[in-house]
């Protein structure tokens, strides 16, 4: 398990920034089209924790849209290995493309073995890590509440700042079963950072009460 | 370079030319009241600028290269405005796959112009779509909400794809129907009297403005500025109508009329569909602005009856 996690490869940086201009973007800011409120709250350099509402797998290829097209290769989503490391081609694809850390779910976290111990390497090579608290995408356009691993990465590296996001329209536009995307734009609310504290659930309360807050800065059209 | 610029009437560039000339003139003003008052506030003024800037370079583009390339834009503003419509309004979950189809009569609508189909292309819409999209909803089974969605869904798609549409039959309408420049020098008369109809309306508005014409809908709508507004408008018609067009003097009146007048309509219905949803811009595409159909909201109402008026003088 020597992997360095700041650096990749030069044909994983090729294979990422050919998959993010040729398609990611495109579809993203062509078939999606954004509307950042207060982008200036973005992380301009690792490292960062991006935490944001889950509905969409579309999520995370926005908030990697989002951050400075130099930060590509060090811009690391936390993603389930479960579904992600399912079958060799797409644990290829998401670990070498797209660059993600898998964690366990459930299950599979026997005593030594740390789950975030992945994440913490990519924090220590300044890496931005993209992270969804909710764990799941669940129902379209509604919030689970958030696991506690956020917590404890943050709590480790206090300096790091973690960047609330707000998304809407994901859930609408590719939900959880559905395989083609309906082109809706895309509201994206970032908040203020905050930093990790000793007690894990006040942390959680707020990270997930100012995400909520900022879904209360825009006008959501009713979905019923 | 050269075919394309060959390819051209003179009249067209000159045309696009004037724009820009008229662009620069702007920016030189901003530029020198800044330069004169530092620290000036001028609003939001300097963003819609910029966004101009953006808007022209890409319709001049648009314009100059292939056909294909001026019908793909159009299609392609159909595309950002139905999309942004569709995001403001309330939808139901079970609609996803009807709005997608939706957005595939997008391209098929583009198609009947690039064949020149007429026919089709008055049809397409208000007739196949308008039976064929409810049909989709009533066949997913749910009836909770169907009148709004079916009603909204086609309102959309007339404004945003039926009215822009007119734009580009405009642009494929045979050169013997214009001699000035045919379809592309038809194409720029209709869409910069419209943008500058509602500069002229709105600067009239800011400097007499006294009377509110809908209070209800558009507080800054004044009778001095509609007024003023399709008086300077008129005025240009008259002006450009032998450079542009193949109209007299008592057609080009008209179609200044027909512009000022179904341009402040437009305005305003967007307007009263931005109330109604209580939004304030329609979307933040263009700085200074606001979304797509913020800056196509008078077109919706100038493209149909403009190009209505061309094929019944000429066709």
């Amino acid at each position: 398990m020597a992997e360095q996690a700041g650096s990749i490869g030069p044909l994983a940086w090729c294979l990422r920034h050919a998959f993010s201009w040729l398609l990611v973007r495109p579809v993203v800011l062509i078939g999606l089209g954004l509307n950042v409120r207060h982008r200036e709250r973005l992380p301009k350099d690792g490292p960062a924790i991006l935490v944001a509402n889950h509905n969409s797998h579309l999520d995370t290829l926005v908030l990697m849209t989002l951050l400075p097209v130099g930060l590509l290769p060090r811009v690391r989503p936390v993603a389930a290995a479960d579904y992600f490391l399912a079958n060799p081609l797409l644990a290829w694809f998401s670990t070498t493309v797209i660059g993600i850390i898998p964690v366990h779910r459930r299950g599979g976290s026997s005593a030594e073995h740390d789950p975030l111990a992945g994440a913490a390497r990519a924090l220590e090579a300044d890496n931005v890590i993209l992270l969804f608290p909710e764990g799941t995408r669940g129902n379209p356009e509604e919030m689970a509440r958030f696991k506690s691993g956020v917590a404890h990465l943050a709590k480790r590296y206090p300096e790091v700042p973690v960047v609330p996001v707000f998304l809407h329209g994901l859930g609408k536009t590719l939900p959880r079963g559905a395989f083609i995307p309906v082109p809706f734009f895309v509201d994206v609310v970032v908040g203020e950072p905050l930093h990790g504290k000793d007690d894990h659930q006040a942390f959680i309360d707020e990270l997930s009460g100012r995400i909520k807050a900022l879904d209360g800065e825009i006008q959501q059209p009713e979905w019923i | 370079m050269s075919t394309v610029i060959d390819r051209l009437h003179p009249n067209l560039l000159m045309g696009l030319g004037g724009i820009f000339v008229i662009l620069i003139a702007a920016t030189v003003v901003v530029w020198l009241i800044r330069k004169a008052k530092p620290g000036v506030d001028l609003g939001d003024v300097p963003a819609r600028i910029r966004s101009w800037w953006l808007m022209v370079v890409i319709f001049t583009t648009a314009m100059v290269l292939d056909r294909r390339v001026s019908l793909a834009f159009f299609g392609f503003v159909s595309f950002l405005a139905l999309k942004e419509y569709l995001s403001l309004i309330p939808t139901r979950r079970a609609d996803r796959s009807v709005l997608l189809w939706a957005y595939l009569a997008i391209p098929v609508q583009y198609l009947w112009v690039g064949l020149e189909w007429y026919g089709m292309f008055i049809i397409w819409i208000p007739v196949y779509m308008f039976l064929f999209l409810p049909m989709r909803m009533v066949l997913i089974g749910i009836t909770e909400g169907f009148l709004r969605a079916a009603g909204t869904l086609q309102w959309g798609l007339m404004a945003t794809v039926f009215s822009i549409s007119h734009v580009a039959f405009l642009l494929v309408l045979p050169s013997a129907v214009n001699p000035n420049g045919g379809g592309p020098a038809l194409v720029l008369y209709l869409v910069f009297l419209t943008q500058f109809n509602d500069v002229a309306q709105f600067l009239w508005g800011k400097s007499l403005g006294r009377h509110k014409v809908v209070p209800t809908v558009s507080p800054g709508k004044t009778v001095e500025g509609l007024l003023g507004g399709l008086g300077t408008t008129v005025v240009l018609a008259v002006v450009l109508a032998p450079y542009l067009t193949p109209f007299t003097r008592g057609w080009a009146i008209c179609a200044g009329v027909i512009i000022g007048l179904s341009g402040f309509i437009g305005d305003i219905v967007i307007s009263a569909l931005k109330r109604d949803l209580g939004v304030k811009d329609s979307g933040d595409l263009l700085p200074g602005h606001g979304g797509i159909l913020d800056r196509i909201d008078s077109l919706t109402y100038t493209a149909p009856l403009f190009f209505h008026f061309v094929y019944y003088l000429a066709v």
